[in-house]
Order: C-alpha cells, then structure tokens, then sequence
C-alpha cells in the first residue's frame, strides 16, 4: 500500500509535467488546428535555459524558471509568426510538415550550439534539497516543488482563459473564426497569445523535468512530447481541463507500469490507452461529440 | 452610408458576385433577396471584410473601407449578424453578449446598451448564465442580434435572421428589426422570406447568380410581376 501510493505522488510530479505540456497542445489545436510538433522542443529549449541560468548565470530556481518562460513564449511567437502564419490558408498536411521541420531544426540546431551531449542539471539547493516523510511516504521538495508551480500556472491560466479579454477572445475565436472576427477580435493576435502561453507553459515543464530527472539533452522533447499530446488526445484535444485530466493520467499510468510491470512497456501502454481511447470515445474523455443545431 | 460599386468576388474559379453596385443610405431598412446560391452571404461577408473582393469598392461613411480588416470594419460601425446563429455555444449568454462590445472602452455605455438588450430579449436576461448552445434555435437568433447590437453598430447587416423559425417567431424577428432600425439604426437584410422582408423595407434589390437584376422600394417590389412568380408564390 505505502509503495502504491509512492508511486501515485510520483505519478503527479511526472503528470504535473506532461500536463503543462498538453496544455499547449490543446490550446493551439484548439484554435488553429494544428498538432504543434515543435512544442516538445520548445519544453526543450525550456531545459536548457533554465540550465544555462543556474549554472552560467548562477541563478536562482525561480528567476530562472521565470526567464525558461519569457525566452519559450517568444520563441513560441516567432516559430508561428515565421512558420506557420504564412501558411493560414495552406492545406493542414503542409502546416503539418512545416511543424516537423521546425522540430528538427531547433532539436539539430541544439545540438549544433550546445552539443548533443546530455548534460546534468544543476541540483537543488537549501529547503529545496531535502525530502520529507509522512507515514512512511517519502516527499521530495522537488516533487513537492513541481506539483505546487503546476498548479499554481494552470490556476493562472484558468483565469486568463475565463476571466481576461484576450482569454474571452481566445475562446471566441477556437469556437468560431469567422464569428469571432465579426466581433472585432484580431484572430492574428489571439493565435499569437496562444502560442505565448503555450510555449510558456512548456518552458516551465522544460525547467521542472530538468530537476525531475537531472539530466537533459537535445532530443528529450520528443517521446515526453508525443506523451503529452497522447494526454491532450485523451482529455478531448482542443479542450483546457482535459489536457490537465490527461496528463495527470498518462503520469500516473507510466509510473505504475514502470513501477509495477516493466519501464520497457510504458510506453506501448500509454499508446494502446491512446487507441482504445480514439475507438470508444474519439472526442476524447471530455470531448462532445459535436452536433449541429438547426 | 454604405455604398458597393462594381464588386466582383471569387473563390478560386468560382466566380461568385458578378459586379454588383447597392447603395444604402442613412436610416433605411434595405432588402436584398434571391434564391439559394445567389450570392446574399458572400456579399455580407464582403463588407464585413471576411472576405476580400477581386474587383470593385466599398464605401462606409464616406470613407474607402475595401482593403481595411473585419476588425476596423466592426470599429468603424458596421456590425453583422451571420447566417446560421453562430453563437460561441460552450460560453454564457452574458459573455457572449460581451463580446459583442469586444472594441469598447466605455464600460458605462456597455452596461446601459446590456440593459437595452435585455429589455429588447428578456428571455436572455432570464437565460445569461446559461451556455449559449443551450439555447433554442429562436433565442440563439434573438443572441446573435443581441451580441450584434452590442457594438452599438450604425449598419447592422442581418442574414437571412427567420431562417428555421415558427412564423409566429418570424413575425416577432421583423417586429424587432423594424424597431432597431426606428431607433436610429440602419439596416441591410438579406432574405429567403422575401415577402416578410419587402413588407419593412424601404428599398430592396433582386439578386440571381451573382448579378443584381432588379431594384425598387419595397412596396413596388411587392406589386412587380416578376417577384411575385418567383418569391412570393404566386
Ligand atoms: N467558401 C466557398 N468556396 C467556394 N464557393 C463558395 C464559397 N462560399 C460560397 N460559394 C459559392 O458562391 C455562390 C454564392 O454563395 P452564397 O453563400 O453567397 O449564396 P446565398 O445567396 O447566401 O445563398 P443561400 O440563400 O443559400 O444562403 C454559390 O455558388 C456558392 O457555391
Ligand atoms: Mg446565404
């Protein structure tokens, strides 16, 4: 019992990831339809600059973590306003392609700057270092760390999303382009603000892996990426609380399979749950199916 | 107030809006008919600006709105109701009448214009907190005009707004138009149900295929053989 609920606190931290993650996903599928490829490197980029904050700069973990999402929210920007605005009226496969080409081009260009050698995080320091026991669970700060940071952003962006203007455009135009326009929202604008927290988001998820699991390296976007956008599948794409729902589950099932059953198989598990899922319930878990009222 | 002189729009090949010229001016209620497919929706979408023109001007207030965006449209005052009740359906009925004063600072002036709404459709006062894909297919109509006329517009572009209503429904929709359009603002209607339509309009015009082939007031529309074969049934 102690071990199966070490696992579930374990479960979170990694979910607390995956779920920040998925956030951007859903938010850009939601409103521009398109599955974002490059969002695991921008979580990547988020890694390094954090690393590169508290080793070079000697930072500390929360300035650090604030400027990983200032410097992954404009990339954010730039990858859409240079790649994927020009084609707003391409065909979805060519967006498409054009997301995994700027995913190779910033996971090589990585390499080329920062070699492709993994490298190891700085750890903790002070309060942030220890571990805690609770009846036999132990708390690490760390986990304890990424799991109040995850909950505190997705607040945040609950309130962006239901409570601010641009968070009321943002809907509008996920809803209805046309309509939305026809309020006078600047769809350029509300794409360019998705991708902002999006990408802030996953900067943020960058910093925390990086200190979750100590080491970090140019391609490390890609499997957590596909992950988290298993979650966002899962959760019903193109909708907030789902993405968080799918990413504390697909968390929670790696550890257990890991825990339980054997690490090789996480994976498979995690996609087999992804095709059952688009069998039962393709709209996802919290997804309607979507009907036209006459 | 608004003027439209030789307009051509295409999609790809298609060549939708044949050079149509249509004038509306200050206070009027104006009509414009045809069957399906003739090209009511694509001319309202042009001068809301969702959609560019190959050809031709638009003219709002004086002033040459033919390459400005949607937003400055909505800005400068022109405000469209589109076909088909597009309301945002997973948002409240409140925000959706919000959006509605998306470009507007005055918070004053949108709290009196909310309360003019909700005096206007006291079904959506009764409804606000409610999402607005709940709603029936009468009150989501009743929302789109709402959330329309919360940009305190001065051109409100309806289409085709009795589509799919009971004919008692239809009946209070032109009520209300009528009344919107006596309070001071001016109207352009595009229609299916062209009697009901030439019956508040001061003018009107006749659109098949992409061409405008007749115009008129509405009474004179009303009494003209022709539209009384091919719209009016009978
Ligand atoms: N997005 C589009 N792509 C291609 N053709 C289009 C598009 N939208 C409209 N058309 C074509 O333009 C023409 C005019 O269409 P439009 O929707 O303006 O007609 P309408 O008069 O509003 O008809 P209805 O009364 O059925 O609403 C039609 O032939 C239509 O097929
Ligand atoms: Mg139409």
């Amino acid at each position: 019992m102690e071990q199966f609920l070490q696992q579930v606190i374990n479960g979170i931290s990694l979910g607390s990831i995956y779920a920040l993650m998925a956030l951007g996903y859903t938010m850009v599928y939601g409103i521009i339809k398109l599955i974002n490829f490059a969002h695991g490197d921008v979580y990547m980029i988020g890694a390094y600059v954090g690393y590169f904050c508290m080793t070079n700069l000697r930072l500390g973990f929360f300035p650090s973590l604030l400027i990983s999402m200032l410097v992954c929210a404009i990339l954010g920007v730039a990858i859409e306003k240079i790649a994927y605005k020009p084609l707003r009226n391409a065909t979805r496969i060519a967006v498409l392609i054009t997301a995994i080409g700027v995913s190779l081009f910033i996971e090589y260009g990585t390499m080329y700057i920062a070699s492709p050698n993994p490298r190891s995080y700085p750890r903790l320091t002070g309060f942030m270092a220890k571990s805690y026991q609770v009846g036999g669970l132990t708390f690490s700060a760390q986990q304890i760390l990424i799991i109040i940071i995850t909950v505190v952003l997705m607040i945040l962006l609950q309130l962006i999303v239901k409570k601010t203007r641009i968070g009321k455009a943002m809907r509008a135009v996920s809803l209805d382009r046309d309509a939305a326009q026809l309020m006078g929202i600047s769809v350029d604008n509300t794409i360019s603000f998705t991708f902002l927290l999006g990408s802030a988001l996953a900067g943020a998820a960058g910093i925390l892996v990086g200190i979750y699991y100590n080491s970090i390296n140019p391609l490390m976007g890609m499997m957590p990426g596909l992950r988290a956008f298993v979650a966002a599948v899962f959760g019903g794409i193109g909708i907030i609380p789902g993405a968080m729902i799918g990413g504390y589950f697909i968390g929670l099932v790696e550890v257990m399979v890991s825990g339980y059953v054997n690490s090789m198989f996480r994976d498979a598990v995690v996609f087999a749950i992804l095709i059952v899922i688009l069998i039962v319930k393709p709209s996802g878990l919290l997804g309607k199916e979507t009907r036209e009222k006459v | 107030m608004l003027e439209i002189t030789n307009l051509h729009v295409h999609f790809g090949v298609i060549h939708a809006i044949k050079g149509i010229s249509l004038t509306v001016n200050d206070g009027e209620i104006v009509t414009l008919i045809g069957a399906n497919g003739a090209g009511k929706t694509t001319t309202l979408r042009t001068i809301s600006g969702l959609k560019k023109p190959s050809e031709g001007t638009i003219f709002f207030d004086g002033r040459d709105i033919t390459s400005l965006s949607a937003q400055e449209r909505v800005k400068l005052g022109i405000s469209q109701v589109p076909e088909g009740r597009r309301v945002f359906s997973s948002m409240t009925v409140l925000e959706n009448l919000e959006l509605g004063a998306y470009l507007r600072k005055d918070r004053d002036g949108i709290a009196k214009d909310l309360d003019m709404v909700f005096e206007r459709f006291p079904i959506l006062a009764e409804r606000r907190k409610q999402q607005a894909g709940t709603l029936s297919g009468g009150e989501q109509q009743m929302l789109v005009m709402g959330r329309a006329l919360m940009s305190r517009p001065k051109l409100l572009c309806l289409d085709e707004p009795s589509m799919g209503l009971a004919p008692l429904l239809v009946q209070e929709i032109f009520d209300i138009i009528k009344d919107i359009n006596e309070k001071g603002t001016t109207v352009l209607l595009v229609e299916q149900n062209a009697s009901m339509a030439l019956q508040i309009a001061h003018r009107a015009y006749v659109m098949e295929t992409g061409r405008i082939t007749l115009s008129g007031t509405g009474s004179e529309l009303m009494q003209s053989e022709e539209i009384k074969k091919a719209y009016l049934g009978g």
